[in-house]
């Protein structure tokens, strides 16, 4: 991929580590995202999944390597990234409507009192149909479930027209349908807004219909790719430092990482990483 | 009731209103719970230091609310509080009752200061007092749409280049002002019930922000304008009627909030899948 | 020289002092019995309750002023009070708990206004917001004493005889069922108890500072030490050091040019706060040096 190319990334990591009280937590991360690629970050718990989307959204500064945007560094105040946080914790007593949260996210970074008009009011209305929360538009954040407030967190990201929709572990806390049915809701969204995603999981087989590349974290390092080039025994052996194995088992993807004494499974079932 | 001296009162009464109100909304939308008790209880110190020195106590209460605002936010960046902060608040509690001794009229003088004398106000303190509310609310409107980002969703905000500590610090600050306009009036342990009773009860009857707001200064003047005149007529403390009032608004505000719930029928459960709206909608 | 040195520290008269006397007594025997609960209240995470029945106490103690009876029983009654509805409420919801209890709270304080108005009203002495808010321990008549002293014995026994079962259910309340410890019945006697502390406290220092007396001397050991056991004697111990020296100090400050005396009850906090500092000092350079000591190893490798 030659320079010129590479001001096309809407995300570029190049080197980046990160050192955290003494512990080296990525080491020489480097993978790039295209504009409109489905890309999953993919790693158990711990492998630095979360750094990684924290030095991205500028939350986290890289000990060594750069982060760019669209070609340019990382600037405290960026539009480009839509991040959907994991969980949020509203108090069912907040006086705030589904469709106040997705208003803040068109302008909430700006001073002054939002000026309720009707293109503001349609443009809401718009992500809210996108994402099929219109059905609970004007019911208490609080009150809603946690797959609504999800679909209500990407609304508000994906208003202010970002290029890259972050997400962070949107699939652990759903159950099965509720993780195929979001899946497909951000595939859509992907098409129609022409927006890259990038989501990080622990399992990566809800999402092989519609990833277009992955990148695999453990131990700190880093593989992009797409799927048959990544996940290999002989790439993932590198990152993790010990034999690895790779299952294709009935259209699902099987890790099995690591010696007798310490294995570790990805795939094996939604939201379990077994360690014996 | 409304003719000179206790015009003053009225006017004092109606602003400090107004702005715990406003800025009270935020509180509660922030859990800032012990800010709301720590503030005017330092507020409380710095009027007593302020008698010492001689000096107008607004100077005194301003500095101190001042100062705990910005300790308050620099020691919650720390870690947590509740042990320290309470510590350090007792202190200050004792620090006033040594300045307060020196005084002569010492036990009015602590009686006034923690319970309140709006009928003691004069025509001076109309301007001050209006001075720092309108500086409180100017504030607040300007920082509206930041300080909601950044209450509700930190993390997001960060991302966003709004960040949450000096957002902290800022609305911190904003309630120092506030404090300080109001402690004069409700007194430094009944400032909490203005502040916090009216917007919490004003959340139970609408689920849309700026109407909620609107709604706490209602409210909060409701309040204040029974304490003043039952206060007037029945020669009995204001501050014993702010207390009681703002409770039984509250407690109005949450027993409709119950009945509400219970005739709308229950909330879904959280993580339920059941989406009535998803089902039909799935693969357009 | 003993006698000298002796009489620069204890002013003269200060032991044959007779308010100097109960004050050593019940404030000693108070300090003693707060240190203690106050150990188990920090490590329970439930120095919020302690606040709320310091307000209550307010109210409690302007309403018995009211009455003509001691301020004692009033704190007494109004933290039993306090105590069984807040167990029988359930107050240890987090979500709530603030606004609600703060609103409560404001209403109780509200009251205190009124009674204390009325006492003043009342009787033509202007001295019960001051007694009722931030106490006396020189001006406790000698005949509460022993009620003091009782009722701190009382409280410390109970902690004694709980210690094993408190302990559990304060560290780990699913690990105490297991082992068969009534856990809601111990957190309600640990409730009565802390009340009892509290109201006690509110007799020394007043209501307003009385959390000092529970929290300061615990928050302090407990920055020293993580062992209970251990804390709980050092509390004690703090509590005991710290209410003697404030006496001293009240005591001495009246005879020194130009002052006109400290009020105990600040004095009691004052020190008891340098303690803390002293205690968090102390162990944030000791944190540190460890830190510089790790630091040097890990670059070591």
């Amino acid at each position: 991929m030659g320079p010129a190319e590479a001001h096309r990334d809407v995300v570029a990591l190049d080197g980046i580590g990160v050192w955290l009280s003494g512990r080296e937590i990525l080491h020489e991360v480097s993978f790039s995202i295209r504009p409109g690629q489905f890309t999953g970050l993919i790693g158990s718990n711990g492998a630095g999944k979360t750094t990684i989307l924290r030095v991205i959204l500028g939350l986290q500064e890289p000990t060594t390597g750069q982060v760019l945007i669209d070609g340019k560094p990382r600037l405290r105040r960026n539009r480009s990234v839509g991040y959907v946080p994991q969980k949020v914790v509203i108090d069912p007593d907040l006086p705030l409507r589904a469709r106040d949260v997705v208003g803040l996210g068109l302008d909430g970074y700006r001073f002054g009192l939002p000026m309720p008009s009707l293109p503001r009011r349609r443009r809401i209305d718009e992500m809210l149909e996108a994402v099929d929360a219109m059905g609970f538009a004007d019911s208490r954040m609080g009150n809603l479930s946690g797959g609504e407030q999800q679909r209500v967190l990407i609304a508000h990201a994906l208003i202010g027209q970002p290029e890259l929709l972050l997400l962070d572990e949107p699939l652990a806390n759903l159950d099965i349908a509720s993780g195929h049915e979001i899946v497909e809701l951000l595939r859509r969204i992907a098409a129609e807004h022409h927006v890259a995603v990038l989501l990080s999981a622990h399992d990566m087989n809800p999402l092989l219909p519609v990833m277009d590349r992955v990148v695999y974290v453990a131990a700190g390092r880093a593989a992009s790719g797409t799927v048959d080039e990544v996940v290999r025994s002989e790439v993932l052996a590198e990152l993790y430092g010990h034999p690895v194995a790779v299952l294709r088992v009935e259209g699902r993807i099987l890790v099995v990482a690591g010696s007798h004494a310490d294995t570790e499974v990805l795939g094996s079932a939604p939201h379990s990483v077994e360690r014996t | 009731m409304f003719s000179g001296f206790m015009m003053s009162a009225w006017i004092v009464a109606s602003i400090v209103a107004v702005v715990a109100g406003v800025v009270g909304f935020f509180v509660v939308v922030r859990g800032s719970a012990f800010a709301a008790h720590a503030l005017p209880q330092s507020a409380f110190t710095g009027a007593a230091a302020a008698s010492l020195i001689g000096i107008s106590a607004v100077y005194g209460m301003g500095a101190f609310a001042l100062a705990s605002a910005l300790g308050i936010a620099w020691l919650g960046k720390r870690g947590r509080h509740d042990v320290v902060t309470a510590l350090i608040l007792v202190m200050l509690l004792g620090l006033g009752e040594l300045f307060l001794s020196y005084s002569v009229e010492y036990a009015q003088a602590i009686y006034s200061l923690l319970f309140g004398e709006v009928l003691g106000v004069s025509t001076n303190e109309i301007l001050p007092t209006a001075l720092l509310a309108v500086a409180a609310i100017l504030a607040v409107a300007v920082m509206y749409r930041p300080l909601m980002l950044t209450s509700i969703l930190p993390e997001v905000g960060e991302s966003r280049g709004v960040r949450a500590y000096r957002m902290e610090v800022l609305f911190l600050v904003i309630l120092a002002l506030a404090t300080t306009a109001s402690v004069p009036v409700v007194g430094a342990l009944l400032m909490f019930s203005l502040m916090v009773g009216p917007p919490a009860a004003s959340r139970c009857f609408t689920d849309n922000p700026p109407i909620a707001i609107a709604l706490s200064v209602a409210l909060a003047l409701l309040t204040v304008w029974a304490s003043l005149a039952i206060a007037y007529e029945r020669n009995l403390p204001v501050g014993f009627l702010v207390g009681t009032i703002s409770a039984a608004i509250y407690i109005v505000g949450r027993v409709w909030a119950a009945w509400r719930q219970r005739r709308v029928g229950r909330r879904r459960p959280l993580g339920a899948r059941v989406d009535s709206d998803l089902v039909g909608a799935a693969g357009t | 020289m003993i006698d000298l040195a002796a009489n620069i520290v204890f002013e003269p008269g200060f032991f044959s002092n007779s308010p100097v006397q109960s004050a050593l007594v019940a404030g000693g025997a108070v300090a003693l019995m707060a240190g203690v609960v106050g150990v188990f209240t920090v490590v329970r995470g439930q120095s919020f309750a302690g606040h709320s029945f310091a307000d209550m106490d307010t109210t409690g103690g302007s309403a018995a002023f009211l009455l003509g009876i001691g301020a004692l029983w009033g704190f007494l009654a109004v933290s039993v009070a306090a105590a069984a509805a807040m167990e029988l409420l359930g107050v240890e919801r987090r979500r709530g708990r603030d606004v609600t209890t703060g609103v409560v709270l404001g209403a109780a304080l509200g009251l205190a206004a009124l009674f204390l108005y009325w006492d003043t009203t009342a009787s033509s002495t202007t001295g019960a917001a001051t007694t009722i808010l931030f106490g006396s321990l020189f001006t406790i008549s000698p005949s509460t004493v022993p009620a003091i002293v009782g009722f701190s014995v009382a409280a410390l026994a109970a902690v004694l005889v709980l210690y094993r079962p408190l302990l559990f259910s304060s560290l780990s309340a699913d690990m105490a069922r297991a082992r068969g410890v009534p856990v809601r019945l111990v957190s309600a006697v640990f409730m009565f108890l802390m009340a009892l502390a509290v109201a006690l406290s509110a007799i020394t220092v007043g209501a307003i500072l009385s959390t000092a007396l529970l929290i300061g001397p615990a928050a302090t050991a407990l920055r020293l030490t993580k062992r209970p056991g251990a804390a709980m004697w050092a509390a004690a111990g703090i509590g005991l050091v710290g209410v003697w020296l404030g006496i001293l100090f009240a005591y001495d400050s009246s005879a020194w040019p130009g002052h006109h005396g400290w009020p105990v009850s600040f004095s009691v906090v004052a020190v008891i706060f340098v303690f803390y500092l002293a205690a968090d000092l102390l162990t944030s350079v000791r944190a540190k040096w460890d830190r510089l000591r790790q630091d040097r190893l890990a670059k070591g490798e």
